[in-house]
């Protein structure tokens, strides 16, 4: 008896296990472009920068950088920020 | 139910086999349903091993003695606790942890990046099941959780005494989910060196995956600490222990990752050495498996020899040279960007961290190896001591505090004489404080690396809260919040930055525990009869009297008898505390000691007693195998005693064994033995542990995701300013 139920058991893991692996098959998922790739990535690479502007700009208030040293950094910063959006809006 | 055990286990081997093909094949030809039948696969490895995990669980607590592992690893008498907990207490049923919790990981990093790094996705779901064919395999061709006998035994042998500690329900899954989560960021950093996308896309997420395996096994390790704290035969909290270096190594690398992958964000630097790291962090996490299942090294940690030694060298050489490859292979995409600008930057701090770091990994992996080394070229195994350690690493500790001090004060890029007085003056002025106190306390003689340490740890609090004091100024300033709700929104609008450095007073504490407590413990092994006392570090400690429990042990750990001794502490003639060290002794199935004898001459364990303050630790524990040598002739006698009745059936014999041992009992508190105790007076141990909450804390801060409506007001605001810049250019 304990054999057979354990029987049972697999048999309907089995048959959960075909049906849930088999559904995006059956749905049939379309591969994204790579263009949205590329937007992800420029993406991240945006909020890094942005994170970066700020880290900057806390580092001067906390009396790490002297204002000549933070404005030229922020200066390249926003720079590069600036050429992401551009790529960015080149990918919309 | 050990039928389906099995079955699922094998369902699970063919699952990863399944989700492994279906992955790279979705990826090389672009078919999305197949990479998300990959996906899937993962999910459904979970849900088959948390079954199997299940059936074992439910033998456990059932007593099903059919299961070999059942049988080895509980009994009847091991209360539920440590029978749910005795299934990691074996090789089969901890592997069986392993995998499980893999796949749990591994199903919560799949879920999270269910719309990210779509190109780096099927690989890294690939290499998540690769491990878990690995294990699985195990599972299923060399150590079976699901192996059963027939008939069925009455008893088990139960569990390790040990083991029998709260901290095994919580401290093995704690660390096994560290080793496993390690497999995460080496598995999308294979993805994204195969698919060279080692981008700012990837490196937020390999970084939070880092962090979260850093915490997990971070946690661990100090579990496992606090409770060989607590288990004095395990001889305090670190031993240098084989297993202990092995969890310890994959820490410390990713410890430095976790900073060098900051100037990857920054500054596109350092990428081959970043991906280098994360991917020896998981390799040395795989490494720490193999010393605990091989049996290759000697450890008290360890499941002793095996089979899977040879399984695991093959995985750990696959590792190595896939890794070496991928790394050769993509060194186009992984060309630094930029330069060091200065020597005097956090670059240059983080770059000296991460050698400091990458220097202690190397000294501890030499001397975990050591014996195998040794015996390689001589044919005799050595060890290196707690003394080579402590030689090597106590100065390349005390140098990484220091720099957990001088990180947070120096900026990116290029630090000038400026902005250096401003920053280092109040830190130095905090290190000339405790130099001179360092001085007046302990005077001249006071020993150099306890005084060079604790300068160091006065460096970097004083660092860390400059900087907290100066962001929430700048908070203020810029906000006009009020005081607790501008503390927490500067923590909050930078939790990375603060939780960083909340971590970083988290360690520098921790340490100041473990320099403390190494550094002035006062400890005497003494023989103390009734009445009779000693002093311990100006503490007086007498033994007052002698305790015995039989049956009812006082911890639950199902010791047939408890013996101790109580033991009162005094300072200066006040009351301090008192305790009450005990030795436990189970019983032996082989009953080759007698009847009485066995009863009492399987595991025996001595148990700390601990008063624990935030000033100092006072303990005492009682050497239980000399007690019991002791108690010897009365055994034997008693041994005779039941031996010399013949007639009396089994049941009764065993009546009249216990009956004797309550005997023996009653005249170790008439008579006691002088006790054979350890005692000891520690300073400063509580703030090892508060060192670590602080850790994980930090850690926490650091690991919860931003704020998402912070982030998009912040976003909108630095567009318009991006666009403002544009204007002008």
């Amino acid at each position: 008896m304990a054999i057979v139920l354990a029987l049972v058991a697999v048999a309907l893991l089995l048959g959960f296990l075909a049906w849930f692996l088999g559904a995006p098959l059956r749905a049939g998922v379309r591969l994204e472009v790579t263009s949205e790739s590329e937007r992800r990535v420029l993406e991240a690479a945006r909020d890094a920068k942005y994170q970066e502007i700020r880290d900057n700009e806390l580092d001067f208030r906390t009396g790490k950088l002297s204002e000549e040293d933070f404005l030229a950094i922020d200066r390249g910063l926003r720079a590069e920020a600036v050429e992401i959006l551009h790529s960015l809006d080149a990918l919309r | 139910m050990a039928l389906a055990g099995r079955a699922a286990l094998i369902i699970a081997l063919l699952t990863t086999l399944c989700g492994i093909t279906a992955s790279l094949y979705g990826a090389r030809r672009g078919r999305r349903e197949l990479v998300e039948v990959g996906r899937r696969s993962v999910y459904a490895l979970a849900i088959v091993l948390t079954l199997a995990f299940a059936i074992l669980e439910v033998a456990f607590i059932t007593n099903d003695f059919a299961y070999d592992t059942v049988a080895n690893n509980s009994s009847l008498t091991t209360p539920l606790l440590y029978r749910v907990a005795a299934m990691w207490g074996s090789q089969e049923g901890s592997l069986l942890l392993w995998v499980w919790l893999l796949s749990i990981w591994s199903s919560l990093a799949v879920f999270l990046t269910r719309n990210r790094l779509r190109e780096i996705v099927p690989y890294a779901v690939a290499v998540l099941l690769g491990f878990g064919t690995f294990f699985t395999a195990m599972l299923v061709f060399f150590v079976s959780p699901f192996v059963t006998s027939s008939p069925a035994p009455a008893n088990g042998a139960g569990l390790d005494p040990l083991l029998r500690n709260p901290s095994m329900m919580i401290h093995p899954p704690m660390l096994y989910s560290g080793y496993t989560f390690f497999t995460i960021p080496f598995a999308f950093a294979v993805g994204a060196l195969i698919t060279r996308r080692v981008d700012s896309e990837w490196i937020p997420v390999v970084r939070r995956l880092a962090l979260a395996s850093w915490m997990f096994l971070g946690i661990g390790i100090l579990l496992g600490a606090h409770w060989a704290y607590y288990e004095i035969g395990w001889g305090g909290y670190w031993g240098w222990d084989a297993v202990e270096n092995a969890a310890l190594m994959p820490w410390l690398i990713a410890t430095a990752f976790l900073h060098s992958i900051m100037i990857q964000e920054k500054r596109g630097m350092l990428k081959v050495w970043n991906a280098s790291l994360v991917l020896a962090a998981s390799t040395l996490a795989i490494v720490g498996t193999f010393l605990v299942r091989s049996g290759v090294l000697s450890s008290i940690h360890a499941f002793g020899a095996s089979t899977l030694g040879v399984p695991f060298v093959i995985l750990i050489a696959i590792m190595v040279a896939g890794s070496i490859y991928l790394v050769v292979s993509r060194r186009d995409v992984l060309r630094s960007e930029h330069q060091l600008d200065s020597l005097f930057s956090r670059e240059a701090a983080f770059l000296l961290n991460n050698m400091l770091f990458v220097g202690l990994t190397f000294v501890i992996f030499w001397g975990t190896f050591f014996p195998l080394i040794s015996g390689a070229i001589t044919g005799t195994e050595s060890e290196v001591g707690a003394p080579w350690f402590d030689r090597y690493t106590v100065p390349l500790a005390i140098a990484l505090v220091a720099l957990a001090g001088i990180g947070p004060i120096i900026p990116w890029r290029r630090a000038t004489l400026a902005n250096m007085r401003r920053n280092f003056a109040f830190p130095l002025l905090a290190t000339a404080v405790m130099l001179v106190l360092c001085f007046t306390t302990f005077g001249a003689g006071s020993s150099a690396p306890t005084v060079a340490f604790l300068c160091a740890a006065a460096f970097t609090v004083g660092s860390i809260a400059q900087e907290l004091g100066r962001g929430y100024l700048a908070r203020r300033a810029m906000s006009g919040d009020s005081p607790p709700l501008a503390l927490v929104s500067m923590i909050r609008r930078n939790r990375r930055r603060y939780g960083g450095y909340i971590v970083h007073v988290g360690i520098t504490v921790l340490l100041l525990g473990i320099a403390a407590s190494s550094t002035f413990t006062h400890t005497a092994f003494v023989n103390l009869g009734r009445g009779h006392a000693t002093t311990v570090g100006g503490y007086t400690m007498t033994n007052v009297r002698p305790t015995a429990a039989i049956v009812n042990d006082p911890t639950s750990t199902g010791a047939l008898l408890t013996l101790g001794v109580v033991v009162g502490v005094t300072h200066d003639g006040r009351y301090v505390t008192t305790l009450h060290p005990t030795a436990e002794y189970y019983p032996d199935a082989s009953g080759a000691e007698g009847p009485v004898g066995s009863l009492i001459s399987g595991d025996a364990v001595s148990e700390l007693s601990l008063d624990s303050s935030l000033r100092r630790d006072i303990s005492a524990a009682i050497d239980a195998a000399e007690i019991q040598s002791a108690l010897q002739p009365e055994i034997n006698q008693a041994n005779a005693l039941v031996a010399r009745d013949g007639s009396i059936g089994p049941t009764k014999q065993t009546e009249l064994s216990y009956y004797l041992l309550a005997a023996i009992a009653r005249g170790y508190l008439r008579h006691p033995p002088s006790a054979p105790l350890k005692l000891a007076s520690t300073p400063l141990v509580a703030w090892l542990w508060i060192g670590a909450l602080i850790l994980l804390v930090g850690a926490l801060i650091a690991i919860w995701p931003g704020p998402g409506a912070v982030t998009g007001r912040a976003r909108a605001r630095y567009l318009a300013r991006v666009a403002q810049e544009l204007g002008r250019a």
